[in-house]
């Protein structure tokens, strides 16, 4: 089966955040707890239900990863956007821009 | 402008406090997110894919200086920077923390605006053409009943709970800059043949997964009927509209399955038992609300005329901004600016904090303290005298805010899309990006001439493919970004739904296939007068296909 991870957003500010191999959410999604078989997989949903009932994250889902050469690589672009943040340069600009008209 | 009085206070002011509660409640752990969910909705705030978001409402997209002043403010101090104006007429924050939101609506209260009935299925705010009040065409300005009906609608006890979401748009021109066939009710202000106000009213407009173009049950409904007739519109619809399933519960399905001529019957039905209830509307009331939407008392400022033609002379950039940005207002000596929010390659819609406050400034000091939100997110100073035109124009050319091209091919409406949108198949914002940047060049935009192009990252069609020139929709496709192209929308007085091209194309194919759209128009024109959405209706889908799949009948 593709491995699966747990993400969640964090309920205080809707931070994206992964569940760790420690047991703890973090803002990468590196050092995450990975799971290998429908066993694991059942065990990082129970943490998932776990954390929304104690009011830690909101939207715990398991989502679909490949293992590339060490780095997790989330199948759907949807969770590498999550990953990433705005695939656009979406601060706004600190000089004026000139307008290009 | 419309100041809130005691009652509006009073309200925003408690909801505030109830929503700091139940914000409070929910963080210490009392309220689960499912109970809290609709709870927040109903206060404007989602979760989307990195952050919550917080959607304010503008009332018929009418704002002081003070208030965008305070925009910008809420933009640097709680989120990062920046906001989003959308096309109805409201303003997203896309990074504020759960913990920070009682205190934006708080500064909100300040200056008399919140995030109520901007989501869930209520009675959404209601918007009205950008150009209300100014525009040389318009009978009359429709923000007066669009507030009246904010106000009925504010926490409507029977219209809380709708079987889904609820638009309302008004217009008081004939030419419908305020795309009021694609709500669930569209109002038309006009005078019948003794000069009184009243509306043509449609219903069951919608986009989404079915769009459909609202059809029109009364012609000419006498401006006092107002509260009582849309009541017994919405009682119809909440009585009747399916609530068995989300697919299907919009009023449009509604007047589907029923059928105009039925629905129209119960409505009528329903209506004269309100009719001369307690809504009907007495004139002094109109007359009271009336009085805020006053014109301003416009100075004559002749020597305009005259300095604009010397000003355009001498700066080509000026002249080329002046005709496509500033359109004619009621008074000759003052013009409509819209400020583009669609700069080359930039993110339709996006303001920065500081943009938000130079437009304050210059509203204030140029444009009788007034700006508009429009739905096709831009931004619109109302009056300007051509006078102080220049002037202006410096300003915001000084902050990225002069591009010319409203209603160009770089005036492209597109929503949050999967860079932001917990509900996206496909990103919306890059695909804009690319077309904007492929066609920036002035010359060329200016070849093309008015085009409306319209992208959605779903289904839910929040960026109006269906009703764009050329719509753009963002599907997923094994695990791929794939774009179905519509043709021949609109959203104008002939409101039209778009017709699906064929396959659709790639995130790399996509640019491309655009352009080849737009070339097979400039080939096939009869003139630079006749504009794309005009050569689209005389020749049909059939050249654009060919021109994007080749010949059809060759395969066969
Ligand atoms: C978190 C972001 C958003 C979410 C979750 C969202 C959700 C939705 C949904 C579910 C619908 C379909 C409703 C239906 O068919 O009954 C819809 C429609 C719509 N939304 Fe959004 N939306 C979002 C952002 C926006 C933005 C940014 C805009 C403005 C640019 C917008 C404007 C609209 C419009 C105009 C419609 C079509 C109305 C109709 O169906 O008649 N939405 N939205
Ligand atoms: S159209 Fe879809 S992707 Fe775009 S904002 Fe609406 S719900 Fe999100």
């Amino acid at each position: 089966m593709t491995i699966k991870v747990l993400t969640a957003n964090r309920l205080t500010d809707g931070e994206v955040v992964w569940y760790g191999a420690d047991g703890q959410w973090r803002e990468t999604i590196e050092g995450v707890s990975i799971a290998r078989d429908q066993e694991a997989a059942a065990e990082l949903e129970a943490a998932g239900k776990a954390a929304m009932g104690a009011n830690l994250v909101v939207d715990a889902n398991l989502i679909d990863v490949e293992d590339r050469g060490g780095e997790l690589y989330p199948l759907r672009l949807r969770e590498r956007i999550r990953i990433s943040g705005p695939t656009i340069d979406f601060e706004p600009r600190r000089k004026p821009a000139a307008s290009a008209a | 402008m419309y100041r809130y009085d005691e009652f509006d206070h009073a309200f925003v002011a408690a909801r505030v406090e109830q929503f700091k509660d139940q914000v409070e409640r929910r963080l210490s752990g009392e309220l689960t997110e499912d109970q809290f969910k609709p709870l927040r909705l109903m206060n404007g705030v989602y979760l989307q894919l990195h952050a919550y978001m917080l959607r304010v409402a503008v009332p018929y997209g009418t704002l002081s200086g003070r208030q965008m002043r305070k925009l910008g403010h809420i933009a640097r101090t709680y989120d990062r920077g920046y906001g989003h104006f959308t096309t109805r007429q409201n303003i997203q924050y896309n990074w504020p923390a759960l913990a920070d939101i009682p205190k934006i609506l708080d500064e909100l209260a300040e200056v008399e605006m919140h995030a109520m009935q901007t989501s869930g299925n209520c009675i959404r705010n209601v918007t009205a053409d950008h150009f209300s009040g100014v525009a040389a065409d318009e009978v009359a300005d429709p923000r007066p009943f669009a507030e009246i009906l904010r106000q009925w609608s504010s926490l409507h006890p029977e219209f809380s709970y709708l079987p889904r979401k609820f638009k309302i748009a008004v217009t008081g021109a004939e030419h419908d800059r305020a795309a009021i066939q694609t709500h669930d009710i569209g109002l038309h202000l006009k005078k019948n043949e003794a000069g009184e106000l009243g509306f043509a009213v449609y219903v069951g407009g919608g986009q989404g997964r079915t769009p459909m173009v609202a059809k029109k049950i009364r012609d000419f409904l006498p401006a006092e009927d107002l509260l009582s007739y849309t009541t017994a519109i919405v009682r119809v619809y909440n009585l009747h509209g399916r609530r068995d399933n989300k697919y299907k519960a919009r009023i449009k399905i509604l007047v589907h399955e029923t059928g105009v001529e039925e629905l129209t019957r119960q409505i009528e039905a329903e209506w004269q038992a309100l009719k001369e209830s307690d809504l009907k509307l007495p004139q002094g009331d109109i007359d009271a609300i009336m009085t805020y939407f006053r014109p301003p008392v416009l100075p004559e400022r002749p020597e305009g005329w005259g300095a604009l033609a010397a000003a355009k002379k001498a700066d080509a950039g000026f002249a080329a901004w002046v005709d496509q940005n500033v359109t004619p207002h009621k008074n000759p000596d003052y013009g409509v600016v819209t400020i583009s929010l669609k700069p080359i390659g930039g993110i339709p819609g996006d303001a920065s904090a500081e943009q938000m406050e130079l437009v304050a400034d210059i509203a204030e000091k140029y444009s009788q303290d007034e700006i508009r939100v429009s739905h096709e997110q831009n931004l619109v100073l109302p009056h300007v005298a051509l006078a102080d035109l220049h002037a202006v124009y410096e300003l915001l050319l000084a902050d990225g805010l002069a591009t010319a091209n409203a209603g160009l091919i770089t005036d492209i409406i597109a929503c949050p899309g999967l860079d932001y949108c917990a509900l996206a198949n496909a990103r919306s914002i890059p695909v804009a990006q690319r077309i904007s940047e492929r066609f920036g060049a002035a010359e060329r935009q200016a070849e093309i001439g008015e085009l409306k192009i319209k992208i959605s990252g779903c289904i839910n069609a929040c960026g109006h493919h269906h009703v764009g020139h050329i719509g753009i929709l963002g599907v997923e496709k094994k695990g791929e970004e794939l774009y179905q192209i519509t043709l021949g929308g609109s959203a104008d007085e002939i409101t039209t739904v778009g017709e699906i091209t064929g396959r659709g194309f790639s995130s790399e194919e996509v640019v491309d296939a655009i352009e080849k759209i737009v070339d097979t128009y400039l080939g096939l024109r009869t003139s630079k007068e006749e504009n794309f959405l005009a050569a689209y209706r005389r020749v049909g889908a059939a050249p654009f296909k060919e021109a994007l799949y080749g010949p059809v009948s060759r395969a066969a």
